[in-house]
């Protein structure tokens, strides 16, 4: 599938896949995330069981400490 | 745009720092100068010697409330920016309420949790309002790796990696880059308002 990852197109081979999967493959290890799907939050107790789809948009924001 | 046109146009808005720390004093001190009308300023900490590397407080401010230095410094600079101040620690039970009437917010946090937490609460109950976050500063250096970001909403600066450590503290030049690409991305979305 193709999807939209921080404003860049990124190819996915598969079909279908959970959040959690996808932090897996981008080796996304970050405790502090935010992460939103076609603009709506997604909350970590659903990484789980929500699923992204072909021509979505997400956005993973790392949060780190410093201000 | 004329500086006073620019001045016309700002002093009806408001804008919201959420921190009064490195990002959000040096942010505020920006703005004011620029005219920005009305600053709602919440900070719960006091002024400490560690601070002053970076932010926006003098030697003399030391004990001081953080929000109560930071109006008498701005009120020094530019009287005429209307600030309001909450010595109030924000959670996702206040902050809302304390925003909620801003056209931008600032988020001049610390602690990678409060980042956080401004941002989920936001995005669940305000999802509208205009976020510029600061993420990742620490150290010297490297001035190419701080960039900037928009997603919807959301308006990122900073490098987005390099995290405070003991050997890698937040000093006043970055921090200040961050701080000021913050105030400028503020002037930007109320400019082409």
């Amino acid at each position: 599938m193709q999807i939209t990852l921080n404003n860049r197109p990124e190819s996915i081979d598969k079909i279908q896949l959970s959040v959690s999967e996808l932090l897996e493959i981008k080796n996304y290890t970050f405790k502090m995330l935010v992460i939103k799907i076609n603009g709506i939050l997604v909350k970590k107790d659903i990484y789980n069981n929500t699923f992204i789809k072909d021509g979505d948009d997400v956005m993973v924001l790392h949060l780190v400490s410093g201000g | 745009m004329t500086f006073e046109e620019i001045k016309n146009k700002l002093k009806n808005c408001t804008v919201g720092i959420a921190g009064a720390g490195g990002l959000g004093s040096n942010c505020a001190v920006a703005l004011a100068r620029v005219g920005i009308g009305t600053l709602i300023i919440s900070d719960f900490d006091i002024v400490t010697e560690s601070n002053l590397n970076r932010q926006y407080f003098f030697k003399d401010q030391l004990g001081q409330k953080k929000v109560l230095a930071l109006k008498r410094n701005i009120e020094r600079i530019n009287p005429e920016v209307n600030i309001i101040t909450h010595d109030i620690r924000l959670s996702e039970n206040n902050i809302v309420d304390i925003y909620k009437n801003c056209d931008v917010v600032v988020e001049a946090f610390d602690l990678a949790e409060m980042k956080k937490m401004l941002i989920e609460t936001f995005l669940s109950a305000l999802p509208e309002m205009p976020l510029v976050l600061g993420l990742g500063m620490a150290g010297w250096g490297k001035n190419n790796d701080i960039k900037f970001r928009k997603s919807e909403n959301l308006y990122i600066c900073g490098d987005e990696e390099s995290e405070i450590a003991e050997e890698n503290p937040p000093l006043a030049p970055r921090v200040g880059m961050v701080a000021n690409m913050q105030a400028n991305t503020v002037l930007e979305i109320l400019l082409n308002k």
